[in-house]
């Protein structure tokens, strides 16, 4: 096997506010290999986000990292450690070099001031040693390859003049453009509508698997993952919960959690089927449940174990592994 | 249907005016465009479509909260007669204690600086129904119960509140002058699915127990599959298909309902391609194209479309499409 792309050890993310200390990220691993997509699944406060922000140190000021939690991305033969760059310089390479994003709201990401066309260039004058022209040349491709109709006439266009799903599809050229070995889909199709978001999917898999790159696509659609998806980490409260391929996780999900999640969605296949929620709400940030962040909400809790201990990540074999108390009776009766 | 309906609604338009075109030309946006739905009493009629379809618009036509430009709407219930465009005062004032509005986004809906029982009391107090602040209190606890919002959470503000909660408060609001008739607009759109099965949970068991009408507006068509009787499904302001859910989604008879449903993701990662892919994006309302406004991004589409706008055509008992080929096309899902 060759070695992991992008390594994630034991990352820990904490936020300074007011109110004291957040921990949206606790503890995250996992590792992208090259020309794999990796979901990444979870509610709105699960610190999907934040982890994929990390990524290219994009958090905001209050943000501190963990003691000896590690990024290393391995760019042309050597390994960076992402987390110690201290020199914004060297964060360029990084940043919009070897690892892109595409965004999820694609009207708050693009500067309103500055052409689509205007904005594409700028970065490819940044981050390669192309001249105007070129990178003028190179970004109408883009266009066009996304398929956007008259691309050379969208190039000389604002933001504003373009409807979701073409912004979208620029947002995706722009990142694309610079060949990334990395790119993260942050909720990429969630602002879109059904029959757009369909389009923008197609054409993310057309190109990914053209260009060779590995992806971090976070969603809270368990469908988009089930179509899109080699690989799923399941996050709730700043923990993966629950890691495997896409059919494990969907097929023969061990956490309660990723369990709720799939029993929560409505099937069209079977319309009198009655939905089953995931009981009680997320909690507060500021209010972590000790033990397993889990338990306040899970159906399946065994007292005095998981409210006390924080449960270990056992790997059930064939790269599926969980953290849970009751998923994994066996190795508890061992220990 | 042989029950009288509780919303009648007949060739309703919406147009909104924008800038002129010069030369004295007006311009219009067709948000809603002849349209026709009957809402039978005590069930839930659901409206799907693409942003920019006119859902939105639609629902707030029948809540009288846009003008209306032509057509009928009509709302009968136990002898109470109105006819939405010829609302005196004294009418408008009693439909706006019967019908209520869910909005889509718990967040932006409730005023941050009100307590949640005064957020919920407003209605009360502005419509005047309730005569001395024990009895509004009274209302509101038992609304608040029904609801299953904690009655010590009452005297909390709204930021103190997650996604689920606060859309259970909004929901308590609307509900709270007694309406009868419930628009709820993306009312699960910007809730995570462990809370929305929650919601959804809700709303049908409020529904059931006090015999309320809901109009169902969502882009989701499984949301709109597990809640509604009744699915009208909207496409550039006009209804393209309409039908009792089961009957819709196991007997496709529209192009565009077929497009909408096949480009739901699959849960299951082995499952088979989709037979239908859109190309392109909804047009514009300001200028919509002739004849079948869906002909432009329709795989059917054949020259009679481009011309011809095609007539309502009923299948079978109450299900109803609007589309030149419907019978030679093979829709339905296997």
């Amino acid at each position: 096997m060759s070695r992991p792309l992008l390594t994630v050890d034991n990352l820990t993310v904490d936020f300074k506010t007011d109110e004291g200390m957040i921990t949206a990220v606790d503890g995250v691993s996992f590792e992208l290999k090259e020309g794999e997509i990796l979901g990444l699944v979870g509610e709105s406060g699960s610190g999907k986000s934040v982890t994929a922000k990390s990524l290219m140190l994009l958090n905001a000021g209050n943000t501190t990292y963990g003691g000896d939690g590690k990024i290393v991305l391995r760019h042309e033969d050597r390994d960076i450690d992402v987390l110690s760059i201290e020199n914004p310089r060297d964060m360029m390479t990084i940043r919009g070099g070897a690892i892109s994003m595409i965004f999820q709201e694609p009207m708050a990401s693009f500067a309103p001031a500055i052409t689509i066309g205007g904005q594409m260039v700028e970065q490819l004058l940044l981050h390669s040693s192309m001249n105007k022209r070129e990178a003028r040349e190179l970004s109408i491709d883009m266009l066009n390859r996304v398929g956007i109709s008259d691309a050379k006439a969208r190039f000389d266009q604002y933001s504003f003049e373009l409807s979701g799903g073409m912004r979208q599809r620029a947002m995706i050229a722009m990142a694309l453009s610079t060949q990334p070995k990395v790119l993260i889909a942050d909720e990429p199709t969630t602002a879109l509508d059904v029959t757009i978001q369909a389009q923008v999917l197609d054409l993310m898999k057309d190109l990914i698997s053209e260009y060779g790159m590995a992806v971090l696509l976070i969603t809270h659609d368990l469908g988009v993952i089930a179509q899109t998806a080699d690989r799923v980490a399941v996050m709730y409260l700043g923990k993966i919960v629950e890691t495997g391929s896409v059919r494990q996780i969907i097929k023969a999900p061990k956490h309660p959690y990723t369990k709720g999640l799939l029993k929560a969605l409505p099937d069209l296949d079977d319309l009198g089927a009655a939905l089953t929620p995931v009981a009680g709400d997320i909690p507060s940030p500021l209010e972590r449940p000790a033990g397993c962040v889990f338990h306040t909400r899970c159906p399946e809790i065994i007292a005095g174990r998981c409210n006390m201990d924080l449960p270990e990540t056992t790997d059930l074999g064939t790269g599926h592994s969980v953290s849970c108390f009751a998923a994994t009776p066996l190795v508890e009766a061992s220990t | 249907m042989t029950e009288t309906p509780l919303i009648s609604v007949r060739d309703l338009s919406v147009h909104f005016p924008i800038g002129g075109a010069g030369f004295g030309k007006k311009l219009f946006v067709r948000a809603v465009d002849n349209v026709s739905i009957d809402i039978a009493p005590g069930t839930f009629f659901g409206l799907v479509g693409e942003s920019g379809s006119g859902k939105t618009t639609l629902g707030r036509a029948l809540l009288k909260a846009v003008p209306l430009t032509s057509g009928h709407v009509q709302y009968r219930d136990n002898g109470v007669d109105l006819d939405l465009r010829a609302l005196s005062k004294a009418e408008l004032k009693e439909y706006r204690k019967r019908c209520q509005l869910i909005f889509q986004d718990p967040y932006a809906a409730l005023s941050p600086r009100m307590t949640v029982r005064d957020i919920i009391a407003e209605p009360l107090e502005v419509m005047k129904i309730t005569s001395s602040r024990q009895e509004t209190d009274e209302r509101v606890r038992e609304i608040a119960a029904k609801c299953r919002i904690n009655l010590e959470h009452l005297r909390r503000f709204p930021h103190a509140f997650s996604g689920g909660q606060r859309q259970r408060i909004s929901i308590a609001r609307a509900l709270v002058c007694n309406p009868r008739f419930l628009v709820a607009d993306e009312c699960v759109a910007a809730l995570d699915v462990s809370i929305q099965a929650d919601i959804l949970n809700l709303l049908n068991s409020l529904q059931k127990e006090l015999g309320l009408t809901f109009l169902f507006i969502s882009h989701d068509l499984s949301v709109v599959a597990h809640t509604c009787d009744h699915v009208a499904v909207m496409y550039l302001g006009q209804i393209v298909e309409i039908a009792p859910t089961k009957k819709l989604f196991a007997n496709t008879r529209h192009p565009y309902t077929h497009s909408l449903l096949s480009a739901i993701p699959h849960l299951d990662p082995d499952a088979e391609k989709k037979a239908i892919k859109l190309e392109g994006e909804i047009p514009s309302p300001i200028n919509p194209p002739p004849g079948c406004k869906f002909h432009t991004r329709c795989p059917f589409a054949r020259d009679r479309c481009k011309v011809e706008s095609p007539e309502w055509r009923q299948m079978d008992d109450e299900h109803f499409a609007a589309c030149h080929f419907t019978d030679e096309l093979n829709l339905s899902r296997a």
